[in-house]
């Protein structure tokens, strides 16, 4: 399954351009002042909850109650819709006809979650099974946790209204690391216990999945089995052993049921591990206790993509995104070393023009949606992206629909592929240079010339667009003030260039994000930049840039890097600092509303850790990570060859060129074989099938050897 | 042509207000295939108008909207293709083809009636106390958004049913011309309920001849 892709800068963009779109903060920037009056009340409202949650755990309200409740509050809350269900496209079953009762939750506002595309799919794919059910859940905004848990109504899922608590399996989506205290703050208004060692046979199983789940180790505590790798295939064998559990001649105990989740691929049951330390603090090996756990987690992948889902669920208020989204192809060839979910997604796998534009077309005709967003990592690349492009504009033409295509190369293709797919050129178009210099360029493996930038453009202006979204990115810390500097001048460079063709409309909106160095990418060895260079480079920006009216410059505060760059990188003792924070009071971590940065130093303080370990630590060469035992199927010699190139200044070419023998066909040889032609943009397998595959990529001792 | 449709909208939709009721309305209208018109300009919206906004909260058994659509298409195929692509909670009560010189809808919704459920109930003699007392007051004088007004030329009719069981719950009509509409909860706080412990259906929207 692809959720959405992880860093900050990519939680604000990618995420937000691919499945999200407007910027968020702006948007709900007015909730700010009412949930910091909001807040105040909230605190004196959690410490009798628990109490509250021994009460309704022995009784459990039904789903009239709750609805009866609800009636009394909802109206007292902003946007109730939010929290009534009853959209068009979602799928209410009958409770007591089906075996398993899944729940999908998206550990933030319904506004968000509800157009998510993994958990969209995963829907789906319990609801086509007639044994079982899937509904939805996400987190109350502050407003509606704070009536809820004044009244006493426990989380409960939109489509029954039934609690959380009655489902078979929460499954989590974590795309971010940012959520995490969320999660937290949902089991609690569901009245699960937090830690997975307090649940018992009448709890819920809490599964994960997600882009963060990359490094899971900071959830360890909380969660019971992790998904690693996509979902579409491991939700049906989770579900399977669920309801093998539950047969009345076998009735398995909760700790069995999890031992068998141990032995699926690609599913992380955490209690079965355990890690040991150095002195210095790094980790020495994780292993696991019992002998159904794999030394090594694997990730999962399917080996074809399966049909879009083609019913999008219509919410009935504003969200973010209304919209349909077909994903076009997951992976990315580019290479890109910030990049985590271009690293984690792979292989390629493309999807034909002739299923995206049918799947388009079902999905936007049982929606009415008027927006379709073609989503992949890298739209460029796909094969076939001008057959795509001029395949939905002839079947959509004269239907007064938005297509979008994100993720777009820097190059005048780009500009002549959105031509043809824009009536009208109201919108902006958006670019990630990322960079400015050429040492900056080679180091982040994205290189595109200075030229090649302003000509692009250039160009988008003089075909009528008055608007450019450029992103770029700083932090890395071999980055100099220089590099900073030549960001502002390209800014610059570009609307002086474009005045020349279209004269002085021409905007262009700079986002500046900071870097957050990720598991399983070629920097995850790099140190996060500290607080105070990061507001020394972003204050140049401002000082370059807040004089030209027509720049528009944003920044990502410093903090969001950091408090995602040790979540990203933590370790099994970061489980107790992200649980003080929460019950201090975080949640909400990537809203400027919910953000409180001293709570989480109190956290830390009160465990003994330092931050800036996880944080601003360079990693030792031969580290041990404390994600090493789960496998993106990358070698980690893979990564570290990578990681010596960026030093070096040396470039990597797309993968589709030459093969750099990443750790994906070794692993998925046998899915590769299955799975011939040109699907895949990985070179073919003609060997015969060897036994253990796996083995080849476990490397826990870093061999550094050229290639 | 012109149609006009009246619908109910009812449970999980109570939530839903104004505005976003008018996108359901036109995501409903392009599912089902109708041949929409449009509005010129730069960004072109379908033809369609509600005849009056419905309070957050509120359930209805009688909304009505007008839609223009660039085709005749027969009202039962309208009210059929309808029914199919509109959620749970919205049903179609009657579709008709209306003239296309008639006034706009907004301008012609004379008044409302109102079904008031009480989840905290008031004894039936109480109840009619404080009715008769509000409808024989000469002027109610309420504030709403800081501006005080007077909330008795617009109770057109309240009366009390009377259920065998001992229970009673109220009907009542109200003025709904454009700027002067008289709100349930308002009349509901005159009689000395609060609004929130009620379950408030309109049940049809009363128009000009």
């Amino acid at each position: 399954m692809i959720l959405v892709i992880n860093s900050v800068r990519i939680t604000k963009r990618l995420y937000k351009k691919l499945f999200l779109g407007t910027d968020l903060r702006r948007k709900y920037g007015f909730f700010c002042l009412i949930s910091t009056n909001l807040r105040g009340i909230n605190f004196g409202l959690s410490l009798p909850f628990s109490a509250f949650i021994l009460r309704y755990n022995k009784k459990m309200l039904t789903a009239e109650q709750i609805e009866n409740k609800l009636n009394r509050i909802l109206l007292k809350v902003q946007k109730p819709g939010r929290y009534v269900g009853g959209e068009l496209n979602s799928v209410v079953k009958d409770w007591d006809s089906v075996k398993t009762k899944v729940a999908f939750v998206f550990p933030d506002i319904y506004d968000i979650g509800v157009s998510n595309v993994g958990l969209k799919v995963l829907y789906d794919q319990i609801n086509q099974r007639e044994d079982a059910l899937a509904e939805r859940a996400y987190s109350p905004w502050f407003d509606m946790e704070d009536l809820m848990r004044q009244h006493q109504i426990p989380l409960y899922a939109l489509e029954s209204k039934r609690p959380l608590a009655c489902f078979d399996l929460l499954g989590f989506s974590l795309p971010y690391e940012t959520l995490y205290t969320n999660a937290l703050n949902i089991l609690d208004l569901s009245g699960i216990p937090i830690h997975s060692v307090d649940r018992d046979e009448s709890h819920p199983f809490i599964i994960a999945g997600g882009h963060a789940a990359t490094n899971p180790e900071p959830m360890y505590k909380f969660i019971d089995a992790f998904v690693i790798g996509e979902g579409e295939e491991v939700i049906h064998d989770i579900v399977n052993v669920i309801q093998r559990g539950k047969k009345q001649d076998e009735k398995w105990s909760r700790f069995e049921v999890l031992k068998e989740l141990a032995k699926i691929d690609g599913v992380y049951v955490p209690r079965f591990y355990e890690t040991t330390y150095m002195e210095d603090g790094t980790v020495a090996y994780t292993e696991p206790t019992i002998p159904e756990a794999p030394k090594l987690v694997n990730k999962r992948i399917v080996g074809k993509l399966p049909p879009p889902p083609t019913k999008f669920i219509v919410p009935n208020i504003e969200v973010v995104h209304n919209r349909v989204s077909v994903e076009i192809m997951r992976g990315c060839t580019r290479g890109c070393r910030f990049c985590q979910a271009g690293m984690i997604t792979r292989p390629v796998r493309e999807r034909s023009v002739e299923e995206v534009v049918e799947a388009a077309d079902a999905a936007i005709r049982s929606s009415g949606f008027e927006e379709l967003a073609l989503l992949s990592l890298s739209s460029s690349d796909y094969t076939y992206v001008k057959d795509l492009v001029d395949a939905i504009s002839k079947r959509f033409e004269g239907r007064k629909l938005t297509v979008s295509l994100p993720s777009l190369r820097i190059e005048s293709v780009s500009v002549d592929l959105m031509e043809k797919l824009k009536q009208h050129r109201s919108g902006g178009f958006t670019l990630a240079p990322e960079a400015a210099t050429e040492k900056m360029r080679r180091i982040i493996n994205k290189y595109i010339p200075d030229e090649e930038i302003i000509k692009t453009t250039t160009d988008i202006y003089a075909r009528g667009w008055t608007t450019i979204k450029l992103y770029f990115m700083i932090g890395h810390p071999s980055e100099t003030l220089e590099d900073v500097q030549a960001i502002a001048d390209l800014c610059k460079r570009v609307i002086a260039e474009g005045r020349k063709v279209a004269g002085w409309k021409v905007k262009l909106n700079a986002g500046v994000s900071t870097f957050v160095p990720k598991p399983q990418t070629p920097f995850q060895w790099v140190a996060c930049d500290t607080r105070e260079s990061v507001l020394e480079k972003q204050a140049l920006l401002k000082r370059e840039l807040y004089k030209d009216r027509s720049i528009k410059l944003s920044l990502t505060e410093p903090e969001d890097a950091i408090l995602e760059a040790w979540l990203s990188r933590g370790d099994r003792r970061m489980a107790d600092v992200v649980y003080t924070a929460w019950k201090n009071g975080s949640k909400f971590d990537a809203w400027k509303e919910g953000r409180k940065y001293d709570t989480w130093m109190q956290a830390f303080a009160e465990h003994g850790l330092d931050h800036a370990f996880y944080t601003h630590r360079q990693r030792r060469t031969d580290e041990v990570f404390p994600w090493e035992h789960i496998g993106a199927a990358l070698r980690k010699n893979f990564l570290f060859q990578d990681f010596r190139m960026s030093l070096e200044g040396e470039i990597r070419v797309d993968c589709r060129l030459n093969c750099f023998a990443c750790g994906i066909l070794p692993t998925f040889a046998n899915l590769r074989r299955e799975n011939p032609g040109e699907e895949w943009k990985c070179p073919e397998v003609k060997s015969p099938a060897r036994k253990v595959i796996s083995e080849t990529v476990s490397s826990n001792q870093l061999r550094v050897v050229g290639d | 042509m012109r149609v006009r449709i009246t619908f109910t909208k009812q449970n999980a939709l109570r939530y839903i207000g104004h505005l976003d009721l008018h996108s359901l309305w036109e995501r409903a209208m392009r599912r089902a295939e109708l041949p929409l018109a449009y509005s010129q300009g730069f960004h072109p919206q379908p033809k369609i108008s509600l005849a009056a906004a419905l309070p957050l909260g509120f359930s209805s058994r009688g909304e009505v909207l007008d839609v223009r659509l660039n085709e005749n298409v027969p009202v039962e195929n309208i009210a059929k293709q309808l029914s199919e692509n509109l959620p749970h909670d919205i049903k179609i009560l009657n579709v008709e083809e209306v003239d296309e010189k008639l006034p706009a809808l907004q301008t012609q919704v004379l008044s409302a009636s109102y079904d008031v459920k009480l989840t905290e109930p008031v004894t039936p003699s109480e109840l009619k106390r404080r009715v008769e007392s509000i409808m024989m007051a000469e002027s109610i004088i309420r504030e709403r958004r800081g501006k005080s007004y007077d909330l008795r030329p617009l109770i057109e009719m309240i009366s009390i049913i009377n259920e065998a069981n001992g229970t009673a719950w109220l009907k009542m009509t109200l003025a709904a011309r454009e700027g002067a509409t008289g709100r349930p909860e308002e009349v509901l706080s005159a009689l000395g309920i609060e609004p929130e412990t009620t379950l408030v259906e309109r049940t049809r929207l009363i128009f000009k001849e």
